[in-house]
């Protein structure tokens, strides 16, 4: 699955691809849409989560569109981070998780029984809230994937790469070889995100990415996410709406008791949610 | 309340309250008390460990017989009867006591480390980190006689040639003494690895092999070090299970070569041990020589303790 070639093509045909849906977004929304309809690459299907006793998702069931941003909003313990660490089944590392129904990545359902977790998480990467780099120097930190995959040949163009990717190269080409523990807490968010793009992912799952940021560091997060989506999928749950409204072309609402209650065009959701309770949370937030 | 009360309160100094020195200064002297009992027993080793040497005694205008220092530190031959105490043979028999426990002690204590913090389920482990704190618990007289009726035969079966005491048994026998101080130790270190650096490797798509070696290790490498460092400080001092079983005839073998752990030798420690029992006049050069190597095995753990508090300062913020 992990093999280069394939990807490496896929990645010099994305930005004709992206410049075409880029164009298409500038224009009237739902006509373009008919015209080019987006093909889906994540899809829920009536997911239910517990933690134990507890159900944290109930019923969810959406279809997230390529190469676009998708964002999750919705008040604290709704469920956004367990319906995040569905994609990439890293709710299998917590003993108490259980889930239920059927999460498709393209055609497969990531919970059939013949899907290797690994596998799947090294096409699903993962951004968490807190910077998280290695106690390794910039240049491991952005190759451990590739060690851990076995990827061969020299890795110096795929980190230079990536970390360009990241918007993170020109301040760190000079010192590669320092601890990523040595960068400020957005340097190391970006780190981590080309680390997590270093792979080639098809999916890039961001929990609260720009939340320990401040807002220069938050500015270039989102302005990288922008970018991000000319190539990859990316899912990010954010508790910030102006963030979500500026930057997400899809939006989720999930809203207390683990309920997707609205999914929609970011648009549509922010300018006249479907439901009244969506609509609260909305202009509550914004006062 | 009035503003009067305020001010009254206010300054009423809880901090000088009579029960509040009293503790205080119960805790100084239970505090003072530890470092003079130390400051002690290292005035008095130096001074005794003093008259034994030539160079020192003769500064310190004491009488008697004396032995150089060369000789001492350079002298192959330990026997007090003729009155040759070269420390050679008995630092060689601790070194191999040191080397052989830390071939058996290092990967396994790790490797339990390992299990205990990234593989054992929280059940598993709740029981297992009692059971190993069991086993640092056993009398080491019992590790010495395990060492001298279970090891030395069981080995004699492979290795005809073993002799009753011998160097094997005694490391063996300290290396499994030492596991749990080693295995715990490093486990607290790699449980204290933020699992955010384990979800950044699964997430990646990382195997719990990866993850563990290439990820907890790695940051938990400067308490797994003191682990090692405190662990190899306990088999240098250790005393009983070593003078049961690796015999108390001070031969000068060579540490490096495994045929020699074959053979019996007696180590810092049973060497103090057989000064002891034997009977040595207090005041007499045997006596002194008492606090010569007592001397030298403190320096060594001393020696060994700087060492460990030193990488663990320059390696502390390892993921902070
Ligand atoms: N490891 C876990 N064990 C047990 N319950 C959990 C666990 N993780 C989450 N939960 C519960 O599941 C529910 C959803 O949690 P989740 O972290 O998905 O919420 P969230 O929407 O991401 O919240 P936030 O915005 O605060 O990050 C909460 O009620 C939470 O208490
Ligand atoms: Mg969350």
């Amino acid at each position: 699955m992990s093999n280069e070639e394939p990807t490496t093509e896929a990645r010099t045909s994305a930005p004709d691809r992206s410049s075409a849906t880029t164009s298409v977004d500038a224009g009237e929304e739902t006509s373009d849409r008919a015209a080019e309809p987006d093909r889906t690459i994540v899809e829920a299907r009536n997911i239910d989560v517990w933690y134990d006793e507890d159900q944290a998702l109930r019923d969810v069931s959406m279809e997230v569109p390529e190469k676009k941003v998708t964002a999750m909003i919705g008040p604290s313990g709704c469920g956004k981070s367990t319906f995040l660490r569905c994609i990439n089944r890293m709710n299998d590392l917590v003993d108490a998780a259980r889930v239920e129904g059927e999460l498709l990545l393209g055609s497969k359902n990531v919970y059939d029984a013949d899907v290797d977790p690994i596998a799947l998480r090294r096409r699903v990467g993962i951004v968490f809230q807190k910077p998280n780099p290695f106690p390794k120097s910039i240049y491991d930190n952005v190759a451990y994937g590739l060690e851990i995959q076995d990827v061969e040949g020299g890795h110096d163009a795929i980190v230079e790469r990536s970390l360009e990717r990241a918007a993170l190269w020109e301040e760190v080409e000079d010192r590669l070889e320092e601890s990523g523990l040595e960068l400020s807490g957005g340097q190391q968010q970006r780190l981590c995100i080309a680390r997590a793009i270093a792979t080639d992912p098809e999916v890039l799952l961001m929990d609260e990415p720009a939340s320990a940021l401040d807002p220069i560091a938050t500015n270039q997060i989102e302005d990288l996410i922008e970018d991000l989506a000319e190539e990859y999928t990316v899912i990010i749950v954010t508790h910030n709406m102006q963030q979500a409204a500026r930057i997400s072309d899809k939006t989720a609402v999930f809203l207390t008791g683990g309920e997707l209650v609205e999914f929609d065009d970011t648009r549509q959701v922010f300018e006249s949610p479907q439901s009244q309770r969506v609509e609260d949370y909305i202009t509550g937030k914004f006062g | 309340m009035s503003t009067d009360d305020l001010a009254n309160e206010l300054t009423r100094r809880t901090e000088n309250a009579p029960q509040e020195l009293l503790t205080r200064a119960f805790f100084f002297f239970c505090a003072v008390l530890s470092i003079v009992t130390t400051v002690a027993i290292i005035v008095l080793l130096t001074t005794e460990a003093a008259k034994f040497f030539s160079l020192t005694a003769s500064l310190l205008g004491v009488e008697g017989q004396t032995v150089s220092l060369v000789d001492f530190f350079t002298g192959t031959t330990w026997q007090t009867s003729t009155g040759e105490y070269g420390v050679l043979p008995l630092v060689a028999g601790t070194l191999m006591v040191v080397i052989g426990s830390a071939i058996i002690a290092l990967p396994l204590g790790v490797g339990t480390a390992i299990y205990l913090s990234e593989y054992a389920s929280p059940r598993l482990r709740s029981k297992l980190k009692p059971a190993l704190e069991i086993l640092a618990g056993i009398p080491t007289v019992v590790y010495g006689f395990f060492a001298l009726i279970y090891i030395t035969p069981a080995l004699g079966t492979v290795l005809p040639d073993i002799a009753f005491f011998n160097m094997a048994s005694a490391a063996i026998v300290v290396g499994i003494m030492i596991i749990p101080m080693v295995a715990s130790i490093s486990e607290d270190a790699m449980s204290a690895v933020p699992d955010e650096l384990r979800e950044a490797g699964y997430g990646l798509g990382a195997t719990k092999f990866d993850v563990s070696a290439g990820v907890v290790v790695p940051a938990a490498a400067s308490g797994i070090f003191s682990s090692f460092i405190l662990a190899l400080s306990r088999a240098i001092g250790e005393t009983m299970a070593v003078t049961i079983a690796a015999g108390s005839q001070a031969r000068f073998l060579n540490p490096i070569d495994p045929t020699a752990y074959l053979e019996g030798a007696m180590p810092m420690t049973a060497a103090m041990i057989q000064l002891l029992t034997g009977d040595i006049t207090g005041g007499g050069l045997a006596y002194r020589s008492l606090f010569a190597i007592g001397l030298t095995l403190f320096a060594i753990t001393l020696l060994m303790n700087v060492i460990s508090d030193l990488v663990a300062a320059r390696y502390r913020e390892e993921y902070e």
